[in-house]
């Protein structure tokens, strides 16, 4: 009751109201503490002891000692560390381009009505359900040269065998197709779920005009489902960017470092050498670099919207 | 009726001359009190392997004979060198016994002091069985897990000296002997290979870090065999390591299957497995999957000899597992500890290894107990090579902090060398490249 009344008089009696909001405020801090307690523990602490570790030479069993910004100069000169960022970057352009097209594709034939689309709907999403470790195992075992399923069938088409994620070459697009694989049902579910929501008018008002299918989807449907396709975007692009599991379980970034990405050298860089000083450096970058490119995602996400 | 023959009377005697040391010994072992840390609780922390399994599934055996409760885990090899690192870098780890990858941890648990010096404790008889019989352990195993200063932070578990798996059938098929040398492995290999049937004469680790193990094998037989010299230097560029690696890439680019760049030991087993490939140089823990009938295609066609030799030295790349006792853990919980090290590691454990296949005791004992070893899993050709490759074995890899770094540096190094680089360019470069790395750890110690 008292809620209301406060709501009420405060436009006619802002100076009466003032203090009474004060009073709330202080009656009802205590409330907020328990939310402040984790995030101050779970995220801000963590956040500044990264940044203080990223400035020490800091090794798991050994001493560690200020070095200032060494670790981070000594990053931009390693070219291991640049290599994995150009590798990663390459990753993720080809793990967000693949199944955003084929993510989007799917979604405008499962948008159809035919028999047993509820069956094949369900058959499409089953691949994003696996765990990704046990996925990336099962890829493992059908790259093999000799006698992986995957040559195989390569030679009942008469194609020659393919050495998958056993060469340089090939092992990132070879990766990007496990992503492919595993991802494109989410990015379709999300579209579809936008396809649903589309008004139906335009297109009636479109094929009174004379448009053709084709014309509809790119004037009508793609700008209406831009939003949706931006959120997957976001999504589809902080995943790839941190992809570890995948390329850790097939490759472990190899052959040589050919798909050492920026976790990988991280995850060696921590845990396997016990550099935790330099390793938080690279957290720092990389943090920064994706909260850069979320950013740039959201602000087009609001100038769609506009 | 009973007759009285000379030999016979000399058996008695000599019977009767050993009995006050047979009686004493008997004495000594039901003297000694395996209930002294009765009620303690201890935390054991091991790698995911078959001998860990062997130790949890006799637990029951450990805490009925001394009273003590084991809460025991099994984790993957790499995840549990990061766990225990990071458990005893905070002071406070969860466990009170931990399996150490000796070619891995050695130094880094070593430096740091993590675990305790079992020496006093297995100088005192009060804690220790008399029927330990601490000579039994093989040189090499306990070398492995002696520090630099002396110290031995843990009691030996299992040496894991590398052999050579081969094809019977293939071999007969062309009519050629078991290579001695690594020349004459590659001669071999090479015969060997027939692409058109996808046969090949060798398979080996070619994924980086992995590969490293099977350079040092080769480089093992070279006159400098290690690949740091007794002042702590990297020699990894040197002539005896450009041979090494000449025979790696001549090994991995003519005889071995397409793809074996990304090969770890998984691929590896595999093409062996199915008939694909002739020779695997690798440890001795694949036995059990390659004579399984129902996985293997060459089960019961699988021979095993010791690495060959080199131009200069016979060797095998020796890796191992040592048990360490947390030096954080309390006093009482530490005598429980050593209790139980003592169980895990005697002999009759250590003959359950041998005979489940799990790999080489660290013991010697085992490969003397020719009838428990006739009902094995495995044929005595195996038995023998194991027992044989421990004579000759050495470590594969050098006893310094970053190995894990070293491994990185040189497998890039050997990868490159498959994808057709020049041997020694790749080796400069990457010697190079981890010496300064080496040398502030040096610093460091």
């Amino acid at each position: 009751m008292s809620g209301n009344a406060a709501t009420h008089s405060a436009p006619l009696a802002p100076a009466v109201a003032t203090p009474r909001r004060r009073n709330y405020a202080r009656r009802y801090w205590m409330f907020v503490v328990p939310a402040g307690v984790v995030v101050i523990s779970v995220i801000l602490f963590p956040w500044l002891f990264t940044l203080f570790m990223s400035t020490h030479e800091w090794k798991i069993g050994g001493g560690h000692h200020f070095v200032g910004l060494d670790n981070y100069r000594k990053l931009f000169t390693d070219e291991r560390f640049l290599w994995s960022m150009v590798r990663t970057l390459y990753f993720t352009a080809l793990a967000v381009i693949g199944p955003m097209v084929l993510g989007v594709a799917a979604a405008l034939v499962f948008n159809r009505n035919f028999p047993l689309r509820g069956l094949a709907r369900t058959i499409f999403i089953l691949p994003m359900m696996a765990t990704p470790v046990a996925v990336a195992l099962v890829w493992t075992m059908m790259f093999h040269p000799q006698l992986g399923v995957l040559n195989w069938l390569l030679s009942q088409f008469g194609i020659p065998p393919s050495m998958w994620v056993y060469d340089a070459k090939t092992v990132i697009p070879t990766l990007v197709m496990v992503e492919i694989w595993h991802w494109t049902p989410l990015v379709m579910l999300i579209t579809l779920g936008g396809l649903a929501s589309l008004p139906q008018d335009p297109y009636e008002a479109a094929k009174i005009d004379g448009a053709s299918p084709l014309q509809s989807f790119w004037h009508i449907t793609l700008p209406l489902l831009a939003p949706f396709l931006v959120v997957a975007l976001i999504i589809r692009t902080i995943d790839a960017l941190k992809a570890f599991d995948t390329i850790y379980v097939i490759t472990q970034g190899g052959p040589g470092t050919s798909s050492e990405t920026i976790n990988i050298f991280l995850y060696l860089q921590g845990f396997a050498y016990y550099n935790m000083g330099y390793a938080s450096a690279v957290v720092v970058v990389f943090f920064t670099m994706i909260v850069g490119l979320a950013s740039l995602l959201l602000w087009t996400r609001k100038r769609v919207k506009a | 009726m009973f007759k009285i023959t000379r030999r016979g009377a000399l058996q008695g005697a000599a019977g009767l001359l050993a009995m006050p040391a047979l009686v004493e010994k008997a004495n000594a072992q039901s003297a000694f009190d395996w209930k002294q840390a009765k009620g303690e609780r201890l935390e054991v922390s091991l790698t995911s392997n078959p001998r860990s399994v062997i130790l949890t599934q006799n637990q029951k055996e450990f805490e009925e004979l001394t009273g003590i409760r084991v809460g025991s885990e099994q984790i993957p090899e790499q995840q549990h060198r990061q766990k225990f690192a990071i458990e005893f870098a905070t002071g406070k780890p969860s466990f009170d016994i931990v399996g150490i990858s000796l070619h891995v941890n050695k130094r880094q648990v070593g430096r740091a002091k993590w675990c305790a010096d079992i020496r006093p404790m297995m100088a005192d008889a009060s804690i220790t069985n008399p029927d330990f019989d601490f000579a039994d352990f093989s040189e090499g195993a306990v070398a492995y897990s002696t520090q630099s200063d002396g110290r031995m932070d843990t009691l030996p578990e299992f040496a894991d000296p590398w052999i050579m798996y081969y094809n019977k059938e293939l071999l007969a098929a062309k009519n050629i002997a078991v290579p001695k040398t690594f020349d004459e492995l590659y001669t071999a290999a090479k015969a060997l290979t027939d692409p058109s049937k996808q046969i090949y004469g060798f398979v080996g680790r070619g994924l980086r870090n992995a590969n490293v193990v099977l350079w040092t094998s080769f480089l093992l037989g070279t006159q400098q065999r290690d690949t740091v010299d007794g002042s702590m230097k990297l020699i990894t560029d040197t002539p005896d390591a450009v041979w090494a690696g000449q025979m790696y890439q001549k090994l991995m680019r003519e005889c071995a299957p397409p793809g074996s760049i990304g090969f770890n030991w998984n691929e590896c087993q595999t093409s062996f497995m199915q008939g694909r490939a002739a020779f695997w140089i690798d440890g001795p823990g694949f036995a059990a999957p390659l004579e399984d009938p129902k996985r293997s295609r060459v089960a019961g066609k699988t021979g095993y000899a010791v690495a060959p030799a080199g131009p200069a030295h016979h060797h095998g790349a020796l890796f191992g597992t040592g048990f360490g006792i947390s030096e954080a853990s309390s006093p009482a919980r530490k005598k429980a500890a050593w209790l139980y090290l003592q169980w895990a590691t005697g002999k009759q454990n250590q003959l359950r290894y041998l005979t489940g296949g799990a790999g080489a005791p660290a013991r010697m004992s085992p490969f003397k107990q020719e009838e428990a070893l006739r009902g094995a899993v495995f044929s005595m050709d195996y038995v023998n090579c194991l027992s044989d490759a421990l004579k000759i074995c050495r470590p594969g890899l050098p006893e310094i902090v970053p190995v894990t770094e070293f491994r990185d540096t040189i497998g890039t190094a050997l990868t490159n060398m498959v994808g057709g680089a020049d041997v020694a360019s790749e080796l400069k470069r990457a010697t190079d490249a981890f010496r300064p790395v080496l040398e502030a750890s040096e610093r460091a110690t």
